[in-house]
């Protein structure tokens, strides 16, 4: 078992009565859905025009800034824990806002065993991804997208259990999980042991301190952050104060060889993937690309997404089997291929998160200040609440962005190259596992010269 | 009152409530006078957002114009506004009030990219009340007088060298009222002109480059200084980037209309464009009567690309260009 040092941040003083109480996270979340509402009604409702429109800008900009910049490298599922898409949907299904009373309405079905795989969260974002400059910046099409998934949240809690649409469907849900390996924060139980013997499983099942495990993890077994949304309900529910929130050492879940999977391998080749055909598509010098990307249903779009996808799906993963097969001939290892494939895709999680905030870095900071006037008139109605309207358009940092970007990269891939060397030492000795690392390092380094040259040229 | 209760409270008053307040509000902020966010980008990534207004006649629209790329310029078309800059990361605003009911054009007055010609929205004025308005739009005069614009229409007659209207005024000769009069000009080209000419008894004794002379000095008595100058300045704005300065076809815009189709550049593959057309070849310019030319730039199109400036120009604008256009082969100036 992979041993880090741990700092229970819920032994704090206040913390455990502000996460034990249901109101601070209750009040939170429902800020967020105003904003997320608000967001669909300014979409619609509002101006047409994307860097105007609140939609847009507070959901693609200031929601994608905090999200891949922040919540995700610090904090990991940390978003998921306040989220409002789920939120109506829980309602109906406990039949209560703020915590367990009465009866709510659901059928209460268990997931299809079969779908039970981060497998439809890929092909959501990828589906999504298609059509992403559209999405990004149309401020309908935007409303509709979060509509969509309001509406899909809400009937997948009337049919199923718990947060389902979260756990299996969520397009963010799916990525967010995998790079929350990588986040210095966890859930989990103090002392497993204690859990195994508790019979009544109250995190699991609920109790009337809280709900059983939304996410359909059982915290005493928790070894990893992927599938766990940081919600604390156990931290309510446990009888034993069994439930810690620890400060963790960066990256600690890659490292666990135990519950690496194909589906959250593909998941990292999609981020990866993505984030170098967006870099390409709306940072690079190609107009052509960007007008077929944008051009949806054009035979220019068909061949983009076509290129899309061969790319993401297929031409990197091939070029990632070819450096771990190349790794294994080297080194001589007999690991399975489709098991060193699986294994050394998760050294890709740092890397594909650093390249994400390498190009969010881009166009975050580039695009932040549409934020002021979209605070002041959201709906492009002409109001100015604020008085922020006539702040102008202007980068920000610009002489920091690629130093920022640089660092980010070279960090990824610095720590990308260390896991593969410690994944390969799981099972190699010293040297074999060096040479067994070695293309994968490469796979690694290709892919960030690549990004460096996109973003920073 | 219970915390469950509480928390409904605060769900309606937050999630429900602030949304609906901003449409209670943008309602309101509507029925007081309209304000429009107009937002520019390349004709290539979208144009003009929204494309369409509707406004009601009399009643006030507030645009605040932005731009997301480049400086483009903002005017309405056959109105005496002048235009707008419209720069990245400024917001300009403008307030506009149209008496008339009708369709108007507003359109990019800045050479902002390729397709820049393409960047146009509409304006609808309707009227409160409810009968439905139409416009006493004249038919065009190419229509009128049936010519075909699309049709090529070389001269079979050309001169020598560039005709003067300043040599032909200088021969003293008394050319009938006939000739002179607006109509004769607009439905006849100068090699039409100089074959009539070239038949009268009173040229008989001049040179074929003469009669050509006198084809200038009754071109030049349909149009003023004043006209040519005007037509000269909207020459440069809005034909030269693909006819060029000089008339030549040779625009910078031009190479971009023609040539190979390659992807992306949706201008090429939507149409199989012809070059623009070149004002110093004799042989195409001196077969083309001004009404044909006045067909060509109200309606566009030819099989070149050319954009149609019937909602942009006003009709003195349009003969203005034309006269500046006949520069390119004939010697206006001079003593007349």
């Amino acid at each position: 078992m992979v041993q880090y040092p741990r700092f229970d941040l819920a032994e704090l003083p206040l913390v455990k009565p502000a996460l034990r109480s249901r109101w601070p996270q209750f009040v939170v979340r429902v800020i967020a859905l105003a904003g997320f509402v608000f967001a669909i009604v300014a979409g619609l409702a509002g101006t047409p025009v994307g860097s105007r429109n609140f939609g847009v800008v507070f959901v693609w900009i200031a929601w994608w800034a905090l999200l891949m910049l922040i919540a995700v490298p610090l904090f990991g599922r940390g978003w998921c824990s306040i989220c409002p898409i789920p939120l109506p949907g829980e309602w109906l299904q406990n039949g209560a806002v703020l915590g367990p009373q009465g009866r709510g309405f659901t059928l209460g079905r268990r997931w299809p065993r079969r779908l039970r795989s981060m497998w439809i969260q890929n092909g959501v974002f990828v589906a999504v991804a298609l059509f992403s400059l559209v999405v990004l910046t149309q401020p309908g099409v935007t409303a509709l997208v979060l509509a969509l998934f309001l509406a899909l949240a809400i009937v997948t809690s009337l049919i199923f259990e718990r947060r389902a649409f979260c756990r299996y469907l969520c397009p963010a849900g799916g990525f967010i999980g995998l790079y929350s390996q990588f986040a210095p924060i966890e859930v989990r139980a103090k002392e497993p042991a204690l859990c195994a013997s508790h019979t009544e499983k109250t995190c699991y099942t609920g109790n009337a301190d809280g709900y059983g495990c939304p996410w359909q993890v059982f915290p005493g077994g928790l070894a990893k952050n992927t599938y766990c949304g940081a919600c604390v309900e156990c931290l309510r529910t446990c009888p034993h104060d069994n439930i810690a929130l620890n400060l963790r050492p960066f990256g600690a879940d890659l490292l666990k060889p135990g519950g690496r999977k194909l589906d959250e391998a593909f998941k990292a080749f999609i981020m990866l993937g993505s984030a170098i055909v967006y870099s390409a598509v709306m940072l690079g010098p190609w107009g052509e690309l960007k007008a077929a990307a944008y051009s949806v249903g054009s035979v220019e779009w068909l061949v983009y997404a076509a290129g899309f996808l061969a790319g993401v799906l297929v031409a990197l993963p091939v070029l990632f089997l070819v450096a771990v097969h190349l790794g294994r001939r080297l080194s001589g290892s007999k690991v399975k291929s489709k098991k060193a494939f699986t294994s050394f895709a998760y050294a890709l999680v740092p890397l594909g998160l650093a390249a994400w905030i390498a190009f969010s870095i881009s166009f975050v900071f580039a695009n932040l200040s549409y934020v002021w006037p979209a605070l002041s008139d959201p709906m492009g109605e002409g109001w100015n609440l604020l008085g922020t309207v006539g702040v102008a358009w202007a980068p920000y940092l610009t002489q920091a962005v690629p130093v920022l970007q640089t660092a980010a990269l070279l960090g990824g891939l610095a720590w990308a190259s260390m896991t593969a060397r410690r994944i390969a030492g799981e099972q190699l000795p010293k040297r074999p596992a060096l040479q067994q690392a070695l293309p994968v390092t490469a796979f690694c380094l290709l892919v960030t010269i690549g990004l460096l040259g996109l973003l920073i040229g | 009152m219970s915390a469950e209760r509480t928390a409904r409270i605060i769900v309606i008053v937050l999630a429900v409530g602030l949304p609906v307040a901003a449409v209670i509000a943008g309602k309101a902020q509507s029925v007081a006078g309209q304000t429009i966010e107009l937002n520019g980008t390349m004709s290539e990534i979208g144009g003009w957002t929204p494309s369409d207004i509707t406004a009601k006649a009399g009643e006030p629209i507030r645009l605040r114009l932005t731009s997301d790329d480049v400086i483009h310029g903002f005017a309405v078309g056959q109105s005496s506004l002048p235009a707008l800059d419209v720069k990245p990361g400024e917001v300009t605003e403008t307030t506009l009030i149209f008496d008339e009911p009708g369709k108007y054009t507003f359109y990019c007055t800045r050479w902002c990219g390729p397709n820049h010609w393409r960047m146009r929205g509409t304006i609808e004025v309707t009227s409160d009340q409810s009968v439905s308005y139409q416009l006493a739009v004249e038919q065009p005069l190419y229509l009128r007088l049936g010519i075909d614009i699309d049709a090529p229409h070389p001269a079979d007659v050309i001169p020598g060298g560039a005709p003067s209207a300043g040599r032909g005024a200088a021969l003293g000769i008394a050319i009938p009222v006939e000739y002179l009069t607006t109509e004769f000009y607009r439905a006849h080209s100068p090699a039409d002109a100089w074959k009539r000419l070239r038949d009268e008894p009173f040229t008989q004794g001049l040179t074929d480059g003469q009669v050509w002379d006198l084809v200038a000095d009754v071109w030049r008595s349909n149009t003023t200084a004043q006209a040519l100058e005007t037509g000269k300045k909207l020459f440069a704005q809005n034909c030269a980037a693909c006819h060029g300065e000089n008339g030549a076809g040779d625009g910078v815009m031009a190479e971009s209309l023609t040539g190979e189709t390659h992807s992306g550049d949706t201008l090429r593959e939507r149409h199989d464009t012809k070059a623009p057309a070149d004002f110093t070849d004799a042989s195409s310019l001196l077969g083309a009567s001004p009404a044909l030319l006045h067909g060509k730039i109200v309606r566009g199109g030819m099989g070149t690309g050319m954009p149609y400036w019937g909602p942009i120009f006003t009709e003195e604008q349009l003969w203005s260009v034309i006269s500046y256009l006949w520069t390119f082969q004939f010697d206006l100036e001079g003593n007349g």
